[in-house]
């Protein structure tokens, strides 16, 4: 790359590091903007055929397990803790410890995709899988296929965005033991904390939505 | 390009095309100006693909007869040139080209926000590109470029998937795109330039990276939703699992409707830089003009279910989205004012860029209030999906959004390359082309209220005189869009060199070098004016 | 290619006249805007010119003009949104008594059932001067039934509901009828014709056809074939409601709703009756989806239409049968 006139963490068209970190700031501000809109067209749906289906959507519900789903949001929630530990060591300048944080955030993840696993494991087992293995057993409702498909995509969707995650936490991890972060540079940190918090405010919405309907409406169905 | 980038501050003929030499040093390239290079040469690619498919489709319609293609295959023209206009030329031209190029030199910035974004943005595109057109010669796609389910989800036999999946793509580059922008605006303007102080042009970039971080995503995943209906039959969009075909056109025209102000705005934009420098004026209501873009990008958001009148949508629904529509045409019928006012007691000359300019002002006009009539709902009832519509929406995209892209090229030219385009041919065309397009699309709006459908291939043989003249009308037009194809090129090597500010006009761009250099500008400048100061320009002048 | 040029649509409906002022006024409206524009644009560029005595004169702008030029076309387009809603309110709201067509599209093709049971491919008689309503569905993809002589257009849906469309005719002669939703390869081939007769003619044509059934007589049949009857009858202890006297009022569901009792609450409840049930009733009814054809379900409704004014139970061959228990 080009870097005609700075050197160190400066980028060449940047006058100063306070406009260069306020700039990442706000690209990934406006990133995160347009991942609501995108999560925002499935929640969409997820109203409209909610509406339309009333009962299908109770009986989805039944099928998950709050239990797990309150274990991941736990782990989520404590993945979220580490990220944001992370940014206050690497604002502290510790990168040992700002790398570690960000490998425990990596290892919550983990666990959050082990119970996922279980849990997607046990709907193809039981044939809740539209598209892919469909055969509900009993009187399923006739538009049961229209809750799965939406849990599917929507929890898919979601861990997509945490593969994402993963990724970008390696590269920053690594540079952050490579001591590229300083107490005046640690914007790459706090930008993935940024993307992270949001990740995990996703599934915040997406647990009730989707686990707890029958746990709130059908009196405890499960 | 490394090597090259050292000895730039000492030699000062160095610029931004003979920085670096080489394959390599283009495709791998951060500078935002060479990047905005990049896709002008593959936006002018697809622009041609998509032309050739409107000669084609004009071809067909000479006689009712369908005589020239079978049905399929014209339904596939129809839609290839739909998706090519529309997602690779349309929606990316002006931002990507000349914002890329001139963002950053107009508020005086080294570059983007974040380089290396923008050459993912391009590859990104690239890649879609390749994609949807590798669907094209796999067999194409037939669904129109709406994609309406249940057709596009589980009846239609062509390349749906690949052709959604190219515009998926693309789309990531729209949101890359404006996220650039957003991040540029706010935090990359040079000391002194105050968000009032700004070009008007970075204004309407900035409304329209808006519009592009807030609706793509929305026409990703429901681009995206098709795709796993289709693949999987989960029943999201297919009636007959119990799906709703409605939904589909809600989220399809929440970002579609919104994606005309994507293609109109960052044009209006042009415009406005090309009245000022050639009335010699500050735009008249600057205030006004700039807020108006921002006032269009949010109320953009509130009117797409007038796509629906006819749909089977609620009555009441109806009701809102018309009302709303009347409002969101007042900041545009505002902008037409205020250019047209910008031109009183100014000092005019009729160089290329104007004569664009002016064109856009009437067909923009003649566009924007034929969506008057289709946003009235009784009157929608009639028109809807009758060529009307197709003859409205090419005045606005092609009438405008088109003309300010050409204007804005032309204006921009001797900026970017330091040379000249033939004058005479450059006039010769521009007004081929305003009269080829008024007598392509103006017969289209009689056809329609007759009554002739859009996307028919064999037609009522009432019809065929005003498709003749339309289809006589696309010849000259297509010759007017070819002649600067040709003269912009030949001007690359012969055309006459010119000095930093041709135009004389007001602005950063112009105060560097033309072509500029690697870095733009050796020292950030620091504003002290107002945009558009032509008042000492011309006090100096008389 | 001359013979038959013309500039404007022919208008046979009481609703063209009203659609065609509104676009004259519009179009009114558009060539005073734009000439008033392009004389402004011709004006100043001749008048403007540049001279070398005479320098650009800057000016910021004008707040009441800015205002004027806002409040103007604002309030214009205001009222043209009023009109426009009055006559959409006005063609929206179908008249409570009419002829009921049966209209289904398919790709390619109008197959179109009239009130009497005669059934049609593309091509449609009406008499002139009756309200003639349309019951529009879908077999496969979205289709849009558009009759340009008459200024109507409605798309045409796949799935459990009717889509609604009325029309008085009001001159004799052809009419072509037009797809206008786009829907596959042969959508400019699904045209056919609206044929607008005086009553008597209308008459000796329906006489002229092969006697079509009479759908409610053909309802009543199927309503007992596929043992409908067993359950919906007035008699004790029954499983689904009896369905006399309930046609065009509104009923309550059992989660607390109420829906109007029309064609499309009928179609919806033989093809999914587990969406919307009656109040106080199980969920016991299958599902009918591919046991009856679209023409089965118009005869049903028909018959079950029948039943509203009647306070008579549906005649059943058993009465009383399926339901002891």
């Amino acid at each position: 790359m080009s870097d005609a006139t700075h050197t160190g963490p400066l980028a060449h068209h940047f006058e100063t590091l306070e406009q260069q970190n306020e700039t990442s700031a706000i690209g990934m501000w406006a990133f995160l903007v347009q991942e609501v809109m995108f999560f925002g067209g499935m929640f969409a749906c997820y109203i409209v055929y909610r509406h339309m289906y009333p009962t299908a959507f109770l009986e989805g519900s039944a099928h998950l397990d709050p239990l797990l789903g309150g274990i991941n949001t736990a782990v989520l929630l404590g993945s979220s803790l580490t990220m944001a530990l992370a940014v206050r060591a690497a604002q502290l300048g510790k990168r040992g410890q700002t790398a570690l944080l960000i490998g425990a955030t990596v290892v919550l993840g983990l666990v959050f995709f082990g119970v996922k696993y279980f849990e997607y494991a046990e709907k193809w087992h039981h044939g809740l899988v539209p598209g892919l293995h469909w055969a509900p057993t009993g009187n399923p409702d006739p538009h049961l296929h229209i809750f799965f498909a939406l849990y599917f995509i929507m929890t898919g969707m979601h861990a997509l965005h945490m593969v994402i995650g993963f990724v970008l936490m390696a590269f920053v991890g690594v540079r952050a033991l490579r001591g590229r972060y300083s107490p005046e540079n640690y914007i790459g940190v706090e930008v993935l904390g940024l993307y992270w918090h949001f990740v995990d405010l996703v599934w915040i919405f997406l647990f009730p939505l989707l686990y707890l309907l029958s746990a709130h409406l059908g009196g405890g169905a499960h | 390009m490394t090597a090259a980038s050292k000895q730039h501050a000492s030699t000062k003929e160095s610029n931004y095309l003979t920085a670096g030499y080489g394959v390599r040093s283009w495709l791998l390239t951060v500078d935002h100006k060479r990047i905005a290079l990049l896709y002008l040469i593959s936006l002018t690619t697809f622009f041609s693909v998509g032309g050739l498919f409107a000669v084609l489709i004009r071809l067909e319609l000479l006689t009712p007869q369908g005589d020239l293609f079978q049905s399929e295959t014209y339904n596939k023209l129809f839609t290839m040139h739909g998706i090519f206009m529309v997602f690779f030329f349309l929606v990316p031209s002006i931002p990507a080209v000349l914002g890329n190029f001139f963002l950053p030199l107009m508020i005086g910035a080294r570059d983007v926000a974040f380089p290396k974004l923008n050459l993912l943005s391009w590859y990104v595109y690239a890649a879609g590109g390749l994609v949807t057109l590798f669907a094209m010669f796999a067999g194409g796609v037939d669904t129109g470029w709406t994609f309406y389910a249940p057709y596009s989800s589980t009846y239609a036999n062509s390349h749906v998937i690949l052709a959604a999946l190219g515009i998926f793509i693309t789309g990531f580059s729209s949101i890359l795109t404006g996220v650039n922008f957003i991040a540029t605006t706010h935090r990359m303007r040079a000391p002194g330039l105050t968000w009032m102080r700004l070009p008007l042009f970075v204004w309407a970039n900035y409304a329209t990276s808006l519009i592009m971080v807030l609706g793509t995503p929305v026409i990703a995943v429901t681009i995206l939703l098709v795709a796993i209906e289709r693949l999987l039959h989960v029943g999201i969009f297919d009636p007959a699992l119990g799906g709703d075909p409605i939904l589909f056109q809600h989220l399809f025209w929440f970002y579609s409707h919104p994606a005309v102000y994507i293609m109109i705005l960052p044009g209006m934009g042009v415009m406005s830089e090309i009245v000022a420098c050639f009335t010699r004026k500050r735009i008249f209501g600057y205030k006004i003009v700039a807020m108006s873009s921002l006032a269009i990008a949010i109320l953009g958001f509130l009117v797409w279910g007038h796509h629906m009148f006819v749909s089977g949508q609620s009555m009441y629904a109806g009701f809102v989205f018309s009302l709303l529509s009347m409002l969101v045409a007042v900041p545009s019928a505002i902008k037409v004012f205020n250019w047209t006012a910008t031109m009183y007691r100014g000092s005019i000359t009729f160089a290329t860029p104007m004569l664009y300019a002016l064109g856009f002002i009437g067909l923009f006009t003649i566009g924007g209030l034929t969506g008057i009539f289709l946003a009235a709902m009784a009157l929608d009832i009639h028109v809807h999906d009758t060529y009307f519509v197709v003859a409205h929406f090419h005045y606005v995209m092609v009438g405008g959004m088109v003309m300010a892209y050409l204007g804005g090229l032309h204006f921009y030219w001797p900026k970017m390359f330091g040379r000249m385009y033939h004058e005479g041919l450059a006039k010769v065309a521009a007004v081929m082309i305003f009269i080829g397009f008024n007598l392509t699309f103006f017969p289209q709006f009689l056809l329609g209220y007759l009554g002739m459908p859009r996307r028919y291939h064999v037609y009522d043989e009432d019809f065929q005189v005003l498709n003749v003249l339309s289809t006589a009308g696309a010849s000259v037009l297509g010759l007017g869009f070819a002649l600067p194809i040709c003269y912009l090129i030949f001007s690359l090597k012969f055309g006459k060199k010119v000095g930093d500010n041709p135009w004389d006009a007001a602005g950063l761009e112009w105060t560097i070098s033309s072509p500029p250099y690697e870095h733009n500008f050796h020292e950030i400048p620091e504003v002290t004016e107002e945009a558009y100061d032509y008042g000492k320009r011309e006090a100096a002048r008389v | 290619m001359f013979e038959d040029f013309t500039l404007f649509p022919e208008a046979a409906s009481t609703v063209a006249g009203g659609i065609d002022r509104l676009y004259f006024f519009l179009i009114g409206m558009t060539t005073f805007a734009v000439a008033g524009i392009l004389s402004a644009l011709i004006l100043f560029s001749i008048r403007y010119r540049r001279r070398p005595d005479r320098a650009a004169q800057q000016i910021d702008g004008s707040v009441p003009l800015e205002i004027i030029w806002s409040a103007i076309p604002l309030a214009l387009w205001v009222f043209i949104f009023g009109w426009s809603a009055k006559l959409y309110l006005e063609i929206h709201t179908t008249p409570s008594e009419g002829m009921t067509y049966f209209v289904t599209g398919k790709q390619w093709m109008w197959k179109i059932q009239h009130p009497t049971g005669q059934r049609e491919i593309n091509t449609m008689h009406v008499p002139r001067g009756e309200v003639v309503i349309l019951k529009l569905v879908s077999e496969d993809v979205i289709h849009d039934f558009f009759v340009p002589a008459f200024r109507i257009k409605q798309d045409v849906l796949p799935g459990t509901q009717y889509t609604t469309i009325w029309f008085e005719a009001t001159k004799v002669g052809t009419y072509d009828l037009f797809c206008a939703e786009y829907c596959g390869t042969k959508h400019s081939e699904m045209i056919g014709s609206v044929v607008v007769m005086d009553p008597a003619d209308y008459q000796a044509w329906l006489d002229g056809q092969p006697a079509g059934q009479d759908p409610v007589d053909a309802g009543r049949v199927l309503f007992e074939n596929l043992r409908c009857v067993t359950c919906h009858d007035a008699g004790s202890g029954q499983r689904g409601p009896d369905l006399s006297g309930r046609f065009g009022r509104p009923t309550s569901l059992s989660d607390g709703r109420t829906v109007l009792f029309d064609e499309s609450y009928v179609r919806e409840s033989i093809l999914e009756p587990k969406r919307r049930l009656s109040a106080g009733y199980q969920p016991l009814m299958p599902t009918y989806t591919g046991q009856v054809t679209d023409t089965q379900i118009n005869q049903l409704i028909a018959y079950v239409k029948s039943l509203a004014n009647s306070d008579v139970a549906p005649k059943g061959g058993d009465a009383d049968g399926g339901n002891g228990q």
